[in-house]
């Protein structure tokens, strides 16, 4: 058996030499131990004991109604994980083989923070260090996860470069890997990186499509018609659309960031950019003509990046999967509504899937199943400032 | 018309005719800008035996701070890659001149008119630090097709089956990383500095330059003393930028670029 390291033309290890021994070496772990009883076994417990999985499907009735959504809104509710988000899935699973690989040191990149607080979290319940870089930008509009990082144990290491946004942050971390690589582990957030990533991030989050599919079974005896997920780098969508890519009669939506808007600045990757390599894959890119990579715009951290995991290159390119995208207004406004009608404080994320379930409403097919992949109490500072909410008298 | 020579055999013939290592300093285009690099490069070139010639990327991922910053610089100042390989052309008179450059930029206009504009600037080889010897199988054939000498990187962490391969499918010279890291640390050379520059040689037919963490002459010299040549950037950046005008970095460059060369020479 062996990794995935290519999706279509997408993805391939584009890094420097020094790292390649370490990807190799991952590779192997990966493979050693992925369908392994006792490396299952520690993960499945820690899932269900530790995270709280299986998550619940839950539908929502008021929004259904409010938005005339045909054969019933469900929402697969990763906000409920331990930490707060789909992204403790995926740190479990490489903090483990980290231990078993002999790494002393865990780093990670983090945008929303999301990443950030699970990895930190995973690595104080293993006993490993673990350092976090994370752009300056979104070190302040997501300062609850940094203060929950610390308060954890990781050290919050700043980034100043470019934008100081999730894009830096993950290029300080691979530096530091580079630096570091032979006790180090990089825990890579999303479905992106150099193989052996993407792959291995997509089969730890793969969880929440598994689940989801048996769930629907459960509760409406059919798939749903429609599967719409956040599309940054890609994570909690590939996990969810993993459960679903070989029925064919599910259609599956990934929402990028529209952020201003498409003649605006934005993170719609797939919708406007072109194929090139960032982070060590090929896939799609927002770049200038000479290969620049281009700053991303979004009000949401998470999902606020130029580039795109390389399986969702290549879903895109074969039309399994369509992609859209949300401008920041559309998200923060579904955000709104959540609250108001579900008492579901949804992430900044997350409410990019909202706002495309509500504004094509008419079009779906039902019943329509979103990843509810993670919580907005991060986002309580920023949404409310957009939102006119304060806690003045 | 004679034939002209490719870029692999215009580096063979400097390495072959030094009888010395070679000192290869490493220019970044645009930075400080663009008229002041292609000077720099100017002064360099005439200590220099290969100059390495950098195209400022928005995200390098095998550079520290100090290329990082200048690179930065170069491309807030609109610095684009045609510039920098018409810095190369200009150089046509001089020593080869080596261009690295990450891979993205290659690929942006399609690498085989990269690589065509590059053989037209007269450049011998191109180094691309993100483009390990697995992944560089195209991009190999149309170098070659170009005369462009597609130089591999090796590393600490490179075992002896992956220097058996870089070795096989060289060109030119290997760029040898001396530390574990990116550009700009510090080496130190010890014992496993030299049992990997043995280890590399015996793997690799064609000649290995040393770089990473070179900053002083006298570390020029203990690397020429095991290594076909040794490259100083991250160095050769810090003194430009503490350099209170133009001119004092132009003759900062001059004073290095003459105590390399000096220490090489010894």
């Amino acid at each position: 058996m062996s990794v995935t390291m290519r999706f279509g033309p997408y993805g391939g290890r584009y890094v420097p030499e020094t790292v390649i021994g370490a990807l190799d070496e991952l590779t192997e772990a990966y493979e050693r131990y992925r369908d392994d009883p006792d490396f299952r076994s520690e993960l499945g417990v820690l899932l269900g004991h530790y995270v709280g999985r299986p998550t619940p499907m839950y539908r929502a009735r008021r929004l259904e109604e409010a938005w005339g959504i045909p054969g019933g809104l469900w929402f697969k509710r990763e906000d409920l994980c331990h930490t707060g988000a789909h992204k403790i899935n995926n740190a479990l699973g490489q903090v483990l083989l980290a231990k078993r690989m002999g790494k002393e040191r865990i780093i990670a990149e983090t945008g929303a923070g999301q990443h950030g607080v699970a990895t930190a979290t995973a690595s104080a319940l293993v006993g490993l260090g673990c350092r976090v870089y994370m752009g300056r930008t979104d070190m302040q509009r997501q300062r609850l996860n940094v203060i929950r990082m610390r308060m954890l144990g990781a050290e919050v290491f700043p980034v100043d470069a470019g934008s100081g946004t999730l894009k830096d942050a993950t290029s300080e971390a691979i530096r530091d890997w580079v630096t570091n690589v032979e006790h180090t582990h990089y825990i890579i957030g999303s479905a992106v990186g150099p193989a052996p990533y993407p792959e291995i991030v997509a089969d730890f989050q793969s969880v929440i499509g598994i689940e989801s599919r048996e769930q629907m079974l459960t509760e409406t005896g059919d798939l749903p018609g429609t599967v719409v997920a956040c599309v940054g780098g890609g994570s909690n969508a590939i996990g969810i659309f993993r459960g679903f890519l070989d029925d064919a009669d599910v259609r599956l939506v990934g929402v990028e960031a529209g952020g201003e808007g498409l003649s605006g600045k934005h993170g719609a990757s797939l919708a406007l950019g072109s194929p090139g390599v960032l982070h060590g894959s090929y896939s799609y890119l927002l770049q200038d003509p000479d290969g620049q990579v281009a700053e991303a715009h979004s009000v949401s951290a998470g999902l606020d990046y130029p580039g795109v995991g390389p399986e969702h290159s290549h879903l895109r390119d074969l039309g399994r999967v369509t992609y859209s995208n949300a401008t920041d207004e559309d998200a923060l406004s579904a955000f709104l509504e959540c609250c108001r009608l579900e008492g579901i404080i949804p992430a900044l994320e997350t409410s990019h899937a909202l706002s495309y379930v509500r504004d094509s409403a008419g079009d779906l097919t039902g019943p329509v199943l979103v990843c509810m992949s993670g919580r907005g109490d991060k986002d309580v500072d920023q949404a409310g400032e957009a939102l006119g909410i304060d806690a003045s008298a | 018309m004679p034939v002209p020579e490719s870029g692999a055999d215009r580096l063979a013939k400097v390495f072959a005719d030094a009888g010395r290592p070679l000192f290869v300093p490493y220019v970044m285009g645009g930075y400080p800008t663009l008229e002041a690099s292609a000077r720099h490069a100017a002064i360099l070139a005439e200590h220099a035996d290969i100059i390495e010639l950098g195209v400022p990327f928005s995200d390098p991922l095998a550079d520290g701070p100090t290329i990082q910053a200048a690179g930065q610089l170069a491309l807030d100042q609109g610095t684009r890659p045609s510039d920098v390989l018409a810095i190369a052309a200009g150089l046509k008179d001089g020593p080869p001149v080596v261009v690295m450059t990450y891979f993205n930029t290659v690929i942006a206009h399609g690498a085989a008119e990269f690589l065509g504009q590059a053989a037209d600037a007269g450049v011998a080889g191109i180094i691309i630090p993100d483009l390990p010897v697995d992944e560089a199988g195209d991009i190999r054939d149309l170098a070659r097709a170009a005369g462009v000498a597609l130089i591999a990187l090796a590393a600490p962490t490179t075992d002896d089956a992956r220097m058996q391969a870089i070795g096989e499918q060289a060109e030119g010279f290997v760029y040898l990383v001396a530390v574990t890291g990116v550009t700009g640390g510090e080496m130190t050379m010890d014992d496993r500095l030299r049992a990997l520059v043995d280890r590399a040689r015996r793997h690799i037919p064609v000649p290995v330059v040393v770089g990473f963490g070179v900053r002083t002459p006298d570390q020029a010299r203990q690397i020429g003393e095991i290594a076909d040549g040794v490259v100083i950037a991250s160095e050769i950046i810090r003194r430009i930028g503490d350099a209170p005008d133009p001119a004092a970095a132009d003759a900062v460059v001059a004073e290095f670029g003459t105590g390399i060369a000096g220490a090489l020479r010894a």
